[in-house]
């Protein structure tokens, strides 16, 4: 007797385990969170071909022993105040070219926020976690710096107008606005910061 | 009235379970679309440390990633308890960073060669020495720019 009506329907029931055992798979296999960290360059390792000298009271020497304590322009100093001692040099102004500057124009401190260096040094057996914290804080001061300038300028945070120009997903038209912004800012207080090979004593 | 009475009487029925595969796949695609694969396994210890002025790696394609630290547990018996550097799956020495720095260069499109970050993913109880010399293989293969991965936080933690 031939068959009426529609074929028997196929039972769908363990279609939920399949589609779970598959949502399982992803959830081990996978990261949710994206990377961030610290950007900085290294210096290339050609030498520059002209000696440029600098004068030594554009210099802020930073040192950092083995058991993690600070030695920043021939003292010793703690790391909370760091970020403070480092916008102070920077802000500094010293030969009063810097209109913009509103450090204390000491003497035989930097002369301009452009001529600044910041030098830092450490030991092979400093803990990389203390690095870190003293990388953190000299980025700290320089973007404290830059937010100051963006905020008397533009009315909002550097850091703000950076991390929005890095986006990918931001619209083409606004990124080439920051653009220029953001580079103005680095222009006003540029990342000078030099690190010299490790010392083993 | 027959026709009203007829309803309620019997067993309640059984909740339909048709949509239930929709709705897993939905969550499925969900996270299918938001992360990301893992790479390779991690055969050292990595805490990273914490700090505050951090940046977002976006495009992972740009991404090279050096691992550094205390083997885990189960290597410790082989490779000691010295921060060692782990490159893709392996444990290597400092010497083999600049060949493999070429040779992910190499695997990437032409257009994104010159735009490639080191990611440094270190063990906050690492010591520098071992890091100084990683920086200096990579300023020999001309890999300057890098990213020192920290999780967001306060960084005078990492003094502890």
């Amino acid at each position: 007797m031939p068959r009426r009506g529609a074929p028997p329907e196929v039972n769908a029931g363990s279609m939920a385990d399949i589609a779970f055992l598959l949502l399982i798979f992803f959830l081990v296999t996978t990261t949710i969170e994206t990377d961030a960290g610290l950007d900085r360059m290294l210096p290339p390792i050609e030498p520059p071909e002209t000696d440029v000298v600098i004068k030594q009271k554009n210099i802020f020497t930073v040192n950092i022993n083995k058991n993690g304590q600070l030695l920043v322009e021939e003292e010793l100093l703690d790391l909370k105040n760091l970020r403070e001692a480092a916008i102070a040099f920077l802000d500094n102004g010293g030969d009063g070219t810097c209109n913009y500057c509103k450090g204390k124009k000491e003497e035989s401190s930097s002369d301009n926020p452009t001529k600044a260096i910041i030098s830092l040094k450490n030991d092979r057996e400093t803990k990389y976690g203390t690095y870190i914290t003293v990388q953190n804080e000299i980025v700290g001061a320089y973007n404290d710096l830059r937010n100051r300038e963006a905020q008397r300028l533009y009315g909002t945070d550097f850091t703000e107008m950076e991390a929005k120009y890095l986006n990918p997903e931001t619209a083409s038209e606004i990124r080439d606005e920051l653009k220029e912004k953001v580079e103005k800012i680095q222009e006003l207080f540029p990342q000078k910061f030099s690190e010299a090979e490790t010392t083993t004593n | 009235m027959a026709k009203f009475n007829k309803k309620k009487s019997g067993d309640v029925p059984a909740v339909s379970t048709a949509s239930l595969p929709d709705i897993v796949f939905m969550l499925l695609f969900f996270f299918m679309t938001v992360t990301t694969m893992k790479d390779s396994s991690l055969m050292v210890d990595n805490t990273l440390p914490n700090a505050t002025e951090t940046k977002k790696l976006e495009k992972k394609d740009r991404v090279i990633y050096i691992y550094v630290g205390k083997p885990t547990s189960q290597y410790q018996k082989t490779f000691g308890t010295e921060p060692k550097i782990q490159l893709n799956d392996k444990f290597a020495d400092v010497s083999e960073i600049g060949s493999f720095i070429l040779q992910e260069r190499a695997k990437k499109p032409q257009e994104l060669q010159n735009v490639l970050t080191t990611a440094l993913k270190v063990d906050k109880y690492a010591n520098m020495g071992l890091i100084s010399d990683i920086k200096q293989e990579l300023r020999k293969v001309n890999a300057l720019k890098v990213n020192y991965t920290t999780y967001e936080g306060d960084s005078f933690q990492n003094l502890r």
